[in-house]
């Protein structure tokens, strides 16, 4: 899949800063906030694999596929 | 996808109570994604739960839903399954829930082998109550009531559930969380027992005693797991490997001797 063809929806009040969509994204779209929190830093580098998605337990990230294109 | 969570969650209970990094709440994702393949109406689905952090589930999924006492989830589940029997029984369950006080609704429910899906969520420790060895915490783990380790072996729960009947039995990781929702697509396709153990974490209870490090470190580890599944004993054995048998099912035969007393013309009692 090309890059940059998805947006990430990320609800920042259900967040509980696991980590998880962290050290799983193999794109390093994320980073932390001062409250360990997940923040979109680098939307554009988000390839789709829906990592992030699939292993949130909280359900606060969610990949939207073809917004672009 | 965002649509599918809100169609099949009762958001107004949300953000839930679990950890951060727990694995509820994975496996709950993954079986909302299995929802969604099947395409069932939710009026005909029903998920039952026992008491525990997994205990949970049940309050936060929108299906008819029943939160049962500790270790009887299987018990009420049968009595659902056997006065409707049009339904599809869901029964998430913990490891301490499953194996140690409801050990023995475990073994007859699946000597039974009536029509329903169990998933237990093994997480190798009593996490809601603070953190006490189960049945399937790992032998020389810590526990807060063993400060250095437990002294006896685990239960190997798709061997226990083989050796007593069940008739679909496979274990998974979460890490595995796109073949758990196959899993749970087939495993409710089968017609009789289906049991799935999901291997969990716990990353409060039982991965900060063990110096596991972070939920995402534990899962990296689960992963190790997983890849060098065969090789060792006991939990490394056979991750997503389906074990299939068929057998008659508790609600077919039990119609049957519906229909055969009914010829007879009643009980002779």
């Amino acid at each position: 899949m090309a890059k940059g063809k998805h947006k990430l929806h990320f609800d920042r009040e259900k967040c509980k800063a696991c980590g998880i969509c962290i050290a799983f994204c193999p794109a390093n779209v994320f980073t932390v906030d001062i409250d360990y929190c997940a923040v979109i830093s680098s939307p554009d580098k988000c390839t789709g694999c829906r990592r992030c998605e699939l292993y949130c337990p909280d359900y606060c990230i969610f990949v939207e596929e073809d917004y672009y294109g | 996808m965002c649509a599918v969570y809100h169609k099949y969650l009762r958001l107004d209970h949300l953000p839930h109570i679990w950890c951060p990094g727990c694995g509820n709440g994975i496996v709950m994702g993954a079986f909302i994604r299995a929802m969604e393949d099947l395409k069932y109406d939710q009026n005909e689905v029903v998920v039952v739960s026992g008491i525990g952090c997994s205990g949970r589930i049940s309050g936060y999924l929108d299906f008819n839903t029943l939160h049962t006492t500790h270790g009887r989830a299987l018990a009420f589940a049968t009595g659902i399954k056997a006065a409707e029997p049009r339904l599809k029984i869901f029964v998430f369950m913990g490891d301490g829930d499953a194996t140690a006080i409801g050990g023995n609704h475990l073994i007859h429910a699946c000597r039974r082998n009536i029509d329903m899906t169990a998933i237990i969520i093994n997480n190798c420790t009593f996490g809601m109550t603070g953190g006490q060895f189960s049945p399937m915490t790992p032998k020389g783990k810590k526990a807060s009531t063993a400060p250095y380790g437990t002294v006896e072996r685990n239960f190997d729960i798709p061997a226990l559930a083989q050796a007593a009947g069940a008739t679909l039995v496979a274990r998974v990781g979460i890490y595995q969380v796109n073949l758990l929702r196959e899993l749970i697509v087939k495993a409710s396709h089968h017609k009789g027992f289906a049991l799935l153990e999901v291997i969990s974490q716990c990353p409060v209870n039982y991965g900060r005693r063990n110096q596991m490090g972070d939920p995402a470190e534990m899962l990296e580890d689960q992963k190790g797991i997983i890849k060098s599944a065969g090789l060792g004993q006991g939990l490394e054995n056979y991750f997503g490997q389906i074990f299939q048998s068929e057998q008659p099912e508790f609600i077919e035969e039990y119609n049957k001797m519906i229909v055969q007393a009914q010829k007879k013309g009643g009980c002779d009692v």
